[in-house]
């Protein structure tokens, strides 16, 4: 028997649950090493301040008061992604179709725009836009849903797949009312008469889009908290076997869920085209489907959470943008800074429920 | 011991805390060569702890383990190998569609320029098959053997990798008494080519039948060591325990019993195809306690379910019987629907965090599950559940922080009361209890008895589904064997001897685990 075995290096032991202020000192150092890595690799690979850099990222987001509503908006739209994301997280059920579901969200809307314009009075043509986007939303999730609870098939695959085909569904319509003919593009719709444009408030274009992703994650936040049907989804995505157990109808709630999460999807479709771009391409959602996932999870699938992550993704990509304008820098390094930053947040909750214990210093901490 | 002075294994002061809870507290223990040892300790008394750190599953965070009188570092399961560790785990590690030898080899990497050698493995099995007494098919596939059967393999496999220091983690928990000789028989077999074996185990007589020497743990702290010779199960328990118990269970006299639930002809078939239970019928009286006795997988779970409402039924009846007679059939409904007729049926499953609670949740929650829809309001009400998880932590002595920790973070005593009060919360004509005292120590077994034995004089019709004979013959009014899927007895409590109820328990053609 070889006895020569060490002590290992490094092992790693379970810590004593922190108290709430305790784990975010946690998550602030993470970013705060995170912020000093990011300087010096700046420093090393462009030569240039880190701190003039990251007071330009600042300016980017925060500079002007024009700034802060787009950033606002931006926050706004992600955040309504990911809220629409939480009770299907919640109930363990990884619907990463958001992006296909706000897709077919801004089609109906833009389809309702288009073909309706003019023709019935302004109000009652916002209001049937945003039954149509809820209802194309609701109808993209509810597909994967219906095949989840009644045959079991793997919503991560099937929702994937359905961002395809709304793609493809909506780049058909986009040749099919192009505008000009041959432009390849629609357009602004309804430029000249703003038929179902949403209403500037209170002076802002974006008050309105604000305001709605602001209640949608209060109610979430109260739905999944204090809800029957929230208590229901967390069984569920718990353990089905519990939720049969004491009677709940699983298929239902899977589709009672899926039908909210793909709701607010389709929200946010008529939110982007009717309040923000007036227009339909085939990548109004841009990525944010999957972004979403992403601030979900950093929160922990709590919707007031995604506020925090989310607007530090927003943040980030809008800072990103600063500096490749202002610096020059290739937009890709905002990506790499992103990604840094990302990493230690993730790892800080590492750090959060474990401890490392070094060979040299065990003697001393016993 | 007294001819070999040098312990096999030497734990000094070991320590192992999992964030705030210490698991195991400057813990000091030896064992010899040619002797068996007996880990005793309540649930949560760390003796799991304690032995995962031998097998290189966990790292102390304090103190020395010597073997041999050498000191060493275990730091993973493969460190444990080289110094002869071999762990026979509660839960079987085992590849279910591979063969035996492929089991047993798993993971060995073949010596430099050597291919995998599976009938030289086989060979080798059957050659350590044949010295203790094994009885295993190298090449019989794990998804067709039984229970004690999948057991064997992971004893084989340990050995087969040269340890000879043993370790068994509640061997016996899944096993008939007869499987259970043999087990022992096999140990003492071991024992007499000098090999290390320590057992953890619940059951006092079988602490007696086997081992040489008692180490008893309580908290996390080592407590004392008997020589089994020279003690009893009185003895053993108020050490484990830390004051006196009383090891009688209690069984009063039925009052005025009448039918209650109704079986007829019950058939289920498992969703392959696979025949479950074949023609079951009995009458469930109230006031009464309703043993079911079986290998376990022998129709017990889809028993309980197909009269929870949560089991599709092939052919067959299941009558609730109202006091006044009349007959309401539970078959093709839901335990919502159940609920609404007005029956209120409490079901304690097998599977507790997976089926009756939700791990994650906390105590408050996991009491809501049953009625978190009352109300017409949208919103759930926690004030109630929160004073019902408050009363059920003070009237079961569940040992918590409070009502809003998770119950995955409580042991499996706890667990099991907090699951045990919810479903006797709700004031039940019928409790139907899977393995209640399955994994439970002996005090927090007794107070479930208890609790039991006070839903039975309520008038309670109680179908208890349990693994001991001993408790099931002390503990049941009557006692309905499965042997395959099929009645094979329904015999008097108080009158039957376990050698009968187990031999009931393996009369039928085909063990209860084989699928085909």
């Amino acid at each position: 028997m070889n006895s020569k075995k060490k002590e290992p290096l490094i092992h790693i032991t379970k810590r004593k649950a922190l108290t709430w202020k305790q784990e975010w000192l946690v998550r602030l150092a993470g970013i705060l090493i995170a912020l000093i890595l990011c300087a010096v690799i700046t420093t090393f690979t462009t030569h240039l301040n880190p701190f003039g850099v990251y007071a330009a990222m600042f300016k980017g987001s925060f500079g002007s008061p024009r700034k802060i509503w787009v950033l606002g908006k931006e926050l706004a739209i992600l955040l309504m992604v990911s809220v629409a994301l939480a009770p299907a997280f919640r109930m363990k059920f990884w619907n990463l179709g958001a992006e296909g579901q706000v897709t077919v969200g801004t089609l109906a809307t833009a389809a309702c725009m288009i073909l309706l314009g003019d023709k019935i009075p302004n109000g009652v043509l916002i209001l049937i836009m945003l039954i149509a986007a809820i209802v194309a939303g609701a109808l993209w999730a509810f597909i994967p849903a219906l095949f989840k609870a009644k045959w079991n098939t793997n919503e991560t695959l099937f929702t994937l797949m359905m961002n395809y085909v709304a793609t493809q569904l909506t780049a058909y319509y986009i040749i099919k009312w192009e505008s000009p003919k041959g432009s390849g593009n629609v357009g602004i719709i309804n430029a000249h008469t703003e038929a179902g444009w949403l209403p500037t408030l209170a002076g802002q274009k974006y008050f309105l889009i604000t305001i709605v992703a602001a209640i949608v994650t209060v109610v979430m936040f109260i739905y999944l908290k204090y809800s029957k049907h929230g208590y229901e989804l967390t069984v569920v995505g718990e353990s089905q076997q519990t939720a049969r157990y004491v009677g709940i109808k699983v298929d239902r709630v899977i589709i009672r869920t899926l039908l909210l999460s793909g709701a607010i999807c389709g929200l946010t479709g008529w939110l982007l085209v009717a309040g923000s771009d007036h227009t339909i391409t085939t990548s109004l959602a841009g990525g944010r489907g999957f972004l979403g996932v992403m601030v979900a999870w950093l929160a922990h699938f709590n919707p007031i959470a995604m506020v925090l992550s989310g607007l530090l993704l927003v943040f980030m990509s809008r800072g990103a943008g600063e500096i490749s304008t202002t610096y020059g820098l290739n937009p890709s390094y905002g990506d790499i800074l992103t990604g840094i930053i990302l990493f230690f947040v993730i790892a800080s909750e590492f750090f959060i429920n474990y401890q490392l214990h070094f060979r040299s210093s065990k003697g001393k901490e016993e | 011991m007294q001819n070999n002075p040098i312990a096999a294994v030497s734990m000094r002061n070991i320590t192992k805390t999992f964030g705030s809870v210490v698991a195991n507290n400057n813990v000091s223990l030896d064992f010899y060569r040619g002797e068996i040892l007996s880990l005793l300790g309540e649930n949560g008394s760390g003796k799991t702890t304690l032995m995962n750190m031998l097998s290189g599953i966990y790292y102390p965070d304090a103190g020395e383990i010597m073997i041999d009188g050498q000191p060493v570092q275990i730091s993973s399961p493969k460190d444990a190998y080289d110094y002869g560790i071999g762990m026979i785990h509660q839960h079987f590690k085992l590849v279910d569609v591979f063969t035996a030898a492929e089991n047993i080899i798993l993971g060995i990497k073949p010596e430099k320029g050597k291919k995998m050698d599976l009938a030289d493995a086989s060979r080798r099995i059957r050659e350590i098959c044949d010295l203790y007494g094994f009885d295993v098919d190298p090449n019989q596939k794990i998804y067709n053997m039984s229970v004690s059967q999948k057991q064997t393999v992971e004893i084989v496999k340990v050995l087969y990798r040269g340890a000879d220091i043993l370790i068994l983690d509640e061997p016996t928990a899944v096993l008939t008494p007869q499987e259970t000789d043999k087990l022992f028989a096999v140990l003492r077999n071991m024992k007499a080519d000098g090999k290390a074996a320590v057992i953890i185990t619940h059951k006092l007589h079988e602490v007696e039948a086997i081992s040489d020497r008692v180490a008893v743990l309580r908290k996390g702290e080592f407590i004392g060591e008997l020589i089994t010779s020279e003690t009893n199960a009185q003895e053993m328990t108020n050490m484990m325990v830390g004051h006196e118990v009383s090891l009688n269970i209690e069984r009063p006299e039925p009052k005025d019993a009448h039918p209650r639930i109704e079986v007829k002809g019950l058939t289920v078939r498992s969703n392959d195809g696979v025949l479950r239970l074949d023609d079951v019928s009995f009458t469930a009286n109230t006031g009464e306690i309703l043993g079911i006795a079986g290998i376990s997988g022998c129709g017990q779970k889809e028993l309980l379910e197909a009269i929870a409402g949560l089991q599709a039924v092939e052919k067959g009846e299941i009558n609730y019987i109202e006091d006044d007679g009349s007959r309401e059939p539970l078959i093709g409904k839901d335990p919502l629907e159940i609920a609404a007729m007005g029956v209120s049926l409490s079901f304690v499953p097998e599977d507790r965090l997976g089926m009756g609670l939700v791990a994650s949740m906390d105590l408050t929650d996991n009491m809501m599950l049953r009625s978190f829809r009352q109300g017409r309001s949208l919103f759930t009400d926690r004030k109630s559940p929160k004073k019902l998880a408050e009363k059920v932590v003070e009237e079961l002595d569940v040992s918590t922080p409070g009502v809003d920790t998770p119950v995955r973070r409580l042991s499996g005593g706890n667990v099991q009361k907090v699951l045990v009060g919810r479903e006797i919360a709700s004031a039940p004509t019928v409790l139907l209890t899977a393995y209640v005292v399955r994994g439970l120590d002996i005090n927090s077994s007794y107070t479930i008895y208890d609790l039991i034995n006070r839903q039975k004089e309520r008038g309670v019709a109680v179908v208890f589904v349990g693994e001991d004979l001993d408790v099931l013959l002390e503990l049941c009014d009557r006692i309905l064997v499965l042997c395959g899927g099929r009645v094979s007895g329904i015999v008097d409590g108080r009158t039957a001897d376990k050698r009968e109820v187990g031999l009931l328990m393996t009369s039928l053609q085909g063990g209860g685990d084989k699928d085909e």
